[in-house]
């Protein structure tokens, strides 16, 4: 695929990750931060989001799978989630944890469990999205190219 | 006549998440080098960051919701310090609550900034950079003044440590550590020569 096609590609596949709302425009936010001096911010601050959230959700079913479930330990938990995937943009990770952790706040075991599935699902969704996006970043400097900012004209 | 003036500007970031403090160690970098134009001149004598054993913080940014302490009970405790109490305080918070906001204010914290932090945000804090980098420059005019001048070399650099704190503040006398290899890098920079671009000014330690 020839290199003005591969960039193509990946404005697409960004601009699609904003209309489904993986992803809003605090993303952008990240790639303002990323210049000559600092290549790879996005992708490792990202990498730090995705080690962090893996462990945090690994704590949290740990957590409510307790006998008796200690939801002050729970809830700074969340609220790490909750912020850090809302300053890398994750916007349905960070609408599920808003409605987690009001069921955590109500003590309702039975829906934090569910609302963890969901938090949990709509992680590993934006943790592929992502992924993806960076193989084709990296496709691109592979073949000599350079990664254009995304501008999402809308 | 010029001077020889340089100001080395040191942000103490206080938060629990490692995340967090990366985000506004890049961040307070950008907005540095969009603020500051810096003129680098090779043959200016440069202060050794090594001869300096205490190192001088210009800004606290703190979290609010930290284990153990809060923002709030941290910028208290810097405002009840004979030592720190004029290092401006900036508390950030992922939760919009008024009364905390207005709290915090009152009790003389510069800004409060919603999490996410964004870049615009931080042009907020550069009157409050300026009015410390200006004071600084200041008080050494008033001191060389005494002194044999030496050659008149205006020199401006900034640069900004990031350094995390995760204890209280526990006595007047704290001073937070630098790494050797964190002085080093300062001084690579500061002896550079004037081609290379502004950003090499800026030096953050996590």
């Amino acid at each position: 695929m020839g290199l003005v096609k591969m960039q193509k590609s990946l404005q697409d596949y960004t601009k699609s990750l904003f209309l489904e709302g993986i992803l809003d425009s605090q993303f952008l936010q990240l790639q303002q931060l990323q210049d000559e001096s600092n290549p790879d911010f996005v992708s490792q601050v990202v990498t730090l989001f995705f080690q962090d959230s893996d462990r945090i959700l690994n704590d949290l079913s740990l957590s409510l799978d307790q006998q008796v479930v200690d939801f002050k330990k729970v809830d700074p938990h969340v609220h790490q989630l909750k912020g850090s995937s809302s300053s890398i943009g994750a916007q349905r990770v960070k609408n599920a944890c808003v409605v987690f952790r009001n069921f955590c706040e109500q003590q309702n075991i039975e829906a934090c469990h569910r609302w963890l599935q969901q938090v949990k699902q709509e992680y590993y969704l934006v943790k592929n999205r992502l992924e993806t996006l960076f193989k084709l970043e990296q496709q691109i400097v592979a073949s000599g190219g350079m990664i254009v900012a995304f501008e999402p004209g809308f | 006549m010029g001077r020889e003036t340089e100001s080395q500007f040191h942000v103490l970031a206080v938060d629990d998440s490692l995340f967090d403090r990366k985000m506004i160690e890049r961040l307070l970098q950008k907005s540095s080098c969009q603020a500051d134009e810096s003129s680098h001149d090779p043959n200016a004598t440069s202060t050794s960051p090594e001869t300096h054993q205490e190192v001088e913080i210009n800004l606290i940014i703190t979290d609010y919701c930290m284990p153990g302490m809060t923002g709030y009970d941290l910028l208290k405790k810097v405002k009840e310090s004979a030592a720190f109490k004029s290092i401006p305080v900036v508390i950030m918070s992922s939760e919009n609550v008024p009364s905390r906001i207005s709290r915090c204010l009152e009790e003389g914290a510069e800004e409060f900034f919603l999490k996410p932090v964004k870049l615009a945000d931080l042009t907020k804090l550069k009157p409050h950079m300026m009015k410390t980098k200006m004071k600084k420059e200041n008080e050494k005019l008033t001191k060389e003044e005494n002194e044999v001048s030496k050659p008149e070399i205006k020199e401006d650099s900034t640069v900004i440590e990031i350094l995390p704190l995760h204890q209280e503040l526990e006595s007047e006398q704290h001073e937070p550590m630098l790494s050797s290899n964190k002085r080093k890098a300062i001084e690579e920079v500061i002896s550079t020569d004037r081609s290379r671009p502004k950003y090499n000014d800026i030096t953050t330690s996590v």
